[in-house]
């Protein structure tokens, strides 16, 4: 046992200084060419409970590089992309962020995927004075806009979907909802705009259901719902428990009573999942998911039909809305690079200036008082026929 | 002094030293600069794992519900400072006293309960909290988070840059460790280690195994407060994630890969999976789990004892 | 709209907690199968309820084989996993202390996550159920064909296992292994083998329960360390080793659960079973139905 632990010893001691020496020796990459790169920083929860967020965020930024690498970068200068997985952790999300700033010394961050994750660096970003584009949801990332001065987000915000989806409701004469939502940062922030936003288009919820991320069954919840006098009923959760929440709705014979998704089921693997079940399925997308159902003359068809077509073809699946918020973020930095080069403070001051920006989630449009840019109208209400998308009437 | 005695305190005496120059070291060498960002968590868990230490290697029990008592400091704290207006150091010890009290609710019934029983009944109390954290929206701002909680001064010095809190961290540490070790060495930690040996045999020598082993559990859960109300004023945002069974589970791998049997084994195991989890598995991309946990599972496989054991050969 | 009466209600949450709890009772019942051998508490047991389901994704429409071939090919393929892990983790360990060993499956969980992240992704995956999809109305209460399946595989596994543990030669060996080592060893039995099999059966049973509950509620890479605890719990419940007491108290944890989020709180019914766990325990500290003595001997 002595001489096997004095051999371990001397291994891990071999891989830590390989390790460390990884750490210190400068990139072998060292390029002779006569641009030096400019850097963007990148965290998305890859693994973990939000990876339906990050790795199709990954995949995306890696492709647009690529495309813009081979296009002879950025005026000339290489795009070096570095890219940390946060695994949708708070902690981890800080450490990156500050690994980011201070070692790899990039100009400016994208990501994380996650509200949580983002709005445990929004006060890092604000410190270090370095501009951040969080993929995120979450209105608090970017309000009160006094605290957020370096920070920007790219997704819609619930309030947006929340109040699309109550529109539509409206139209149609509901007014009793039930609503239920998971218990991650993405159900709960649904959940607060839900029930802010009911009362002001004359609904009342009936009921407030919850569940959790891994659940393997819906039913309870939904039995529950069917004892009340709901006319609608809204779920908003990503991840597995969006397909059991169709298939729950459906085999519970809820049929008539129809079925809002959030934003979060925008990706055609999720139709794929639910089979049958999901037709009817109602739900507010942003433009990227329906490129297809854009008529030409719509601003934002090119943009989007290249990326699904491009990503689709690159990675052999279905795009996914979240990839659209990347893309957003990237072409955004990059467009800033353009402009103004590797300099925090006027990067910044370009984002927030940038208007009319063509997007994958709509069409931006920032201003010192609304780091989002985006409003309902990037938001079109779809519904699942046939086993694919179609524009809702 | 025993010669143990002696030992442990050259090894804090040398601990503090290198603490004191680490962050002078780090600047110098830029590609670990940001290493004082990574100490500052190496030092927040190490205070909840010094607990866990003391309870699981010298007292003998186990505890897969750690986390819940971090984050109960953690959100006392958040609460209690950035809802009541409270000082933060007027919240700290008020955490402190809250989690004490929490600590020996549950623990005086689960400590009569042994082995993988006691495990569960940690781990259910664990995740029970957990679920408060994520339910109570109202006070804790549940899975959406609690975000612009105020930071931490001393008097009118702000302590607002990662160097500042570095010291702040370690210098309670340090302090936690010069009290535990107190423990250790006493007759106290002379009763743990016997109740540890055989509680039968405790029993029967007159030791009043009952009340060490629930005050030993009080003990860890006030660290792991302790370490929470630091986490809260230097992240400012708190969510329910980071006090899951997952992170209980952590701690206890960071306890035992560290080596139980001694409590600079709690610092070693932290110090070692956070910089494998954070820092020195990027190159592997989408392996990085896997070769997490087949490092893991060779450690422990051929140093049960955990990496304590090699250092104490020599 | 056709309202649903609070008895239909009661009776769905009733079929949703035994449809749940069955999947419950299965990975406690492998959770004791191994500690009854070995003392050991194999963290990475719901690992194998999701490789189960994972592999019979890949078996059966992938490869596109026939259901029972898919079925038995699942089976033999997590069972050898389960012995490797037991050949190349456990047994190399085995004079180490039990806490160690705890974190040695641990560790292998989180390799056994790993390698699945990489070898199926992150994306959930679903089968198609065993018989016709459209649920039929039982007393007010829809019931998905496939629940049944769940419940009645649940009760042929236990029913099997018992034949196997009481009628079989090697069964009974197992179980004087797991009584007593050393009088077990005396008699010619190679407690070694035990111990190897132990896993394997674990991961068999695991896997079932994979392979039956994901045409209900879809399988990904990490579902099983969430049912692996739930399965703990439910096995603690029961009283650790006590066979029975597990199927028992898995249905009850189940059936807590369903019953919590229809007529409490949705939300907090992960803590409503846990509260009940460690009253339990708290009270009768050997679980529902386990011994005072079997828990004494199995200490730390």
């Amino acid at each position: 046992m002595h001489t096997r632990s004095n051999t371990l010893v001397v291994t891990l001691c071999v891989a830590l200084s390989m390790f460390l020496t990884t750490a210190l020796l400068p990139p072998l990459a060292a390029k002779a060419e006569a641009k030096e790169p400019y850097k963007v920083g990148a965290i998305f929860a890859v693994t973990g409970r939000a990876s339906f967020l990050g790795e199709p965020e990954k995949k995306t930024v890696e492709m647009i590089a690529e495309e813009i690498n081979a296009a002879g970068g950025i005026n000339g200068h290489p795009l070096e992309l570095i890219v940390y997985d946060d695994e949708g952790d708070a902690t981890k999300c800080n450490v990156a962020m500050k690994r980011l700033i201070s070692q790899d010394n990039v100009p400016v961050v994208i990501g994380p995927s996650t509200s949580g994750t983002s709005l445990a660096v929004v006060s890092v970003a604000d410190k270090a004075q370095i501009p951040l584009i969080s993929c995120a949801a979450s209105k608090k990332i970017v309000m009160p806009v006094e605290k957020r001065h370096w920070v920007f987000k790219v997704a819609g915000s619930d309030i947006h979907v929340a109040q699309r989806i109550f529109a539509h409701m409206k139209a149609k004469g509901i007014t009793k909802v039930a609503i239920m939502t998971g218990t991650t940062g993405f159900g709960a922030s649904g959940r607060e705009e839900l029930l802010a936003f009911a009362p002001k288009f004359g609904i009342a919820i009936v009921a407030d259901e919850r569940y959790g991320p891994k659940d393997t069954d819906l039913t309870a919840q939904l039995t529950k719902i069917k004892g009340t006098d709901a006319q609608a009923i809204v779920n908003w959760s990503i991840g597995p428990t969006q397909v059991l929440a169709v298939k729950n709705w459906r085999a519970l014979g809820m049929g008539h009573l129809p079925l809002y998704q959030s934003h979060g089921f925008g990706s055609r693997k999720n139709i794929e999942l639910c089979g049958k079940d999901a037709e009817g399925v109602l739900c507010p997308l942003a433009r990227v998911n329906i490129g297809r159902l854009l008529p030409d003359s719509h601003i934002q068809k090119k943009v989007v039909m290249k990326y699904t077509e491009t990503y689709e073809k690159k990675y052999h699946e279905p795009i996914s809305s979240f990839g659209g918020h990347a893309w957003d973020s990237l072409h955004i930095a990059v467009k800033a690079l353009e402009a103004v080069g590797p300099d925090r403070a006027k990067i910044r001051d370009f984002i927030e200036d940038l208007t009319g920006f063509v997007g994958q989630h709509g069409v931006f449009n920032f201003s010192a008082t609304d780091h989002n840019g985006l409003s309902e109208d990037d938001l079109e209400m779809v519904v699942v026929k046939d086993g694919d998308w179609a524009i809702a009437r | 002094m025993t010669r143990a005695e002696r030992q442990d305190r050259r090894v804090l005496i040398g601990l503090g030293v290198g603490i004191v120059l680490f962050p002078a070291l780090a600047i110098q060498v830029p590609p670990i600069r940001h290493y004082v960002d990574i100490m500052i968590f190496v030092g927040i868990f190490s205070l909840v794992n010094i607990g866990l230490s003391l309870l699981m290697g010298y007292a003998g029990q186990v505890s897969l519900g750690q986390a819940a008592f971090f984050g109960l400091g953690a959100y006392a704290s958040a609460i209690l400072t950035a809802k009541f207006g409270w000082s933060p150091w007027a919240a700290l010890p008020a955490g402190m006293v809250l989690t004490g009290i929490v600590a020996l609710a549950v623990g005086v019934p689960s400590l009569k309960l042994k082995g993988h029983y006691l495990a569960m009944a940690t781990l259910g109390f664990g995740v029970i909290l957990f679920v408060v954290f994520n339910e109570e929206v109202a006070w804790t701002g549940g899975p959406s988070g609690f975000a612009d909680i105020p930071g931490i001064a001393l008097g009118t010095w702000q302590i607002d840059t990662p160097l500042k809190y570095y010291y702040l961290v370690w210098a309670l540490v340090l302090a936690v460790l010069l009290f535990s070790l107190n423990i250790i060495h006493s007759r106290v930690g002379r009763a743990l280690r016997s109740i540890h040996g055989s509680e039968t045999a405790a029993n029967a020598m007159g030791v009043p195994t009952s009340l060490y082993k629930t005050r030993i559990f009080v003990l860890s859960a006030v660290y792991a407060s302790l370490a929470g109300s630091l986490y809260t004023h230097y992240m400012t945002f708190l969510s329910p994630g980071s006090f899951d069974l997952f992170w209980s589970i952590k701690f206890l791998m960071m306890v035992v890969i560290g080596g139980m049997g001694s409590i600079w084994g709690a610092l070693l195991g932290t110090c070692l999976l956070s910089y494998l989890s954070n820092e020195w598995l990027h190159m592997f991309h989408e392996f990085d789990v896997l070769i997490y946990g087949l490092i893991l599972l060779v450690i422990i496989m051929f140093l049960p004892k955990g990496l304590v054991s090699v250092l104490k050969k020599s | 709209m056709e309202q649903i009466t609070l008895s239909g209600q009661l009776v769905q949450y009733a079929i949703t907690g035994l449809t749940v709890g069955s999947i419950y009772a299965l990975v406690a019942i492998g959770f004791n199968i191994i500690y009854n051998v070995t003392e050991i508490i194999n963290f990475a047991q719901g690992e194998f309820v999701m490789l189960g389901g994972l592999f019979m994704v890949f078996f059966a429409r992938v490869l596109d084989m026939p259901v029972p071939l898919a079925f038995l090919m699942t089976i033999a393929g997590v069972m050898a996993i389960g012995i490797m892990m037991e050949r190349f983790a456990i047994f190399p360990a085995k004079n180490a202390s039990v806490l160690t060993m705890i974190i040695i499956t641990i560790a292998c969980s989180i390799l056994l996550k790993g390698a699945a992240m990489y070898g199926w992704g992150k994306d959930p995956f679903t089968l198609p159920p065993f018989t016709d999809r459209k649920p039929f109305v039982f007393m007010g209460a829809a019931v998905f064909p496939q629940s049944i399946w769940v419940v009645v595989t649940t009760l042929v596994v236990v029913f099997f296992l018992t034949m196997f543990f009481k009628r079989t030669k090697f069964g009974k060996a197992m179980i004087a292994s797991s009584d007593n080592r050393d009088a077990a060893q005396l008699m010619g039995i190679n407690v070694k083998t035990m111990v190897m099999v132990s896993f394997g059966l674990s991961a068999a049973v695991g896997a079932v329960a994979g392979v039956v509950i994901t045409p209900i509620s879809l399988m990904e890479y990490d579902r099983g360390t969430l049912l692996g605890l739930k399965g703990f719990g439910a096995a603690v419940l029961g009283g650790l080793g006590h066979f029975y007491g597990a199927v028992a108290a898995g249905f009850i944890v189940g059936l807590i659960e369903s019953f919590c989020a229809g007529l409490v709180s949705s939300g907090y019914k992960d803590a409503a079973a846990l509260l009940v766990l460690l009253l339990v325990l708290f009270v009768k500290p050997s679980g529902l139905f386990g011994s005072k003595e079997v828990m004494k001997m199995k200490e730390f």
